[in-house]
């Protein structure tokens, strides 16, 4: 894996979960005000900061192969799940992702709850932490497993930072949510990505050879991304999808 | 205790158990295969993709 594939990886990944996060964090400082929101927020990135600063090492110091088996089975498992929701998604039997609503609901949400007389708006701060700390938890598992694989967790860290700073930097500029982003293509393209590297790290970790060494990620992607479209096309035509 | 081991099962298993249950039994088989001398990079990519049509086909079986 080069660095450059591996940046690309992180930035694509942690870029979808920044998004959401956006959101969040904005339906909530405009709202109950932007002191007790962005401490959460800075809360959130403190405890995520330590995940990443204690898991990253001690990852990285198990064996090659054992990491890939584990690190690469774990990852395969993981995005099957992105995947899967993804299928789902493009093919009618879930939900899409829209940020305009997701602000929508946040912000009435945050409007109806108690507020506190003085010091720091708990809600603010409780939602804020909340939801940075889920959104980041994805995008630090992402930084730890290709960081691990890749020997080097802080490069993969800086994919992710670059994706924050981006996606902070469009919403404040724009000063909405981020609509734009085609944020259900991107999840459906992260899924792809982990399966595929999952794959190719597990089975490496029990000892497989790929044909073509590194060459194999891309056919890998290919076959996945050909398969993946043949589900959504396959369950897209049964009469009976409806989102849930 | 049991709350976080619920949210780390949650957060990396998901809603189909069956695909990580699929996905051990490949690595395990890829790894068995190899021991014996035979070199099975098809495994894994086959077990992945009917796991994920197996998940997929349950998720969206037509209701009623």
């Amino acid at each position: 894996m080069t660095a450059i594939s591996l940046l690309l990886a992180t930035f694509v990944a942690s870029a979808v979960e920044a998004v959401e996060a956006f959101t969040i964090v904005l339906a909530l400082g405009v709202t109950r005000g932007w002191r007790s929101t962005l401490l959460g927020v800075a809360a959130a990135l403190a405890v995520l900061a330590v995940i990443v600063a204690v898991l990253g090492p001690a990852v990285t110091s198990i064996p090659i192969g054992w990491l890939r088996v584990v690190v690469g089975g774990l990852l395969l498992v993981f995005g099957l799940q992105w995947l899967r929701k993804a299928i789902l998604r493009a093919g009618g039997y879930k939900a899409l992702h829209d940020e305009e609503a997701t602000f929508r609901e946040e912000r009435a949400a945050a409007q109806a709850a108690p507020r506190a007389d003085a010091g720091v708006d708990p809600y603010a701060f409780t939602v804020a932490f909340k939801g940075v700390l889920l959104e980041g938890l994805e995008v630090a598992f992402i930084v730890v497993t290709f960081g691990a694989n890749h020997g080097s967790v802080p490069l993969a860290a800086a994919g992710a930072l670059a994706a924050i700073v981006a996606v902070v930097v469009a919403g404040i500029a724009l000063r909405a949510p981020l609509a734009a982003v085609p944020e259900n293509t991107l999840k459906f393209a992260v899924g792809l990505l982990l399966t595929t590297f999952g794959t190719f790290w597990a089975a490496e970790g029990a000892g497989v050879d790929w044909p073509g060494g590194d060459a194999a990620l891309l056919l890998l992607l290919a076959f996945y991304t050909a398969v993946a479209l043949g589900l959504v096309r396959l369950i897209s035509a049964q009469p009976t999808a409806a989102a849930s | 205790m049991r709350r976080l081991g619920s949210f780390a099962y949650d957060f990396v298993v998901g809603d189909d158990p069956l695909v990580a249950v699929l996905v051990v039994v490949a690595i395990a088989g890829a790894w068995l295969l190899q021991r014996s001398g035979v070199n099975a990079w098809w495994g894994v990519p086959a077990v992945v993709v009917a796991a994920l049509a197996l998940s997929i086909r349950r998720a969206a079986r037509p209701h009623g």
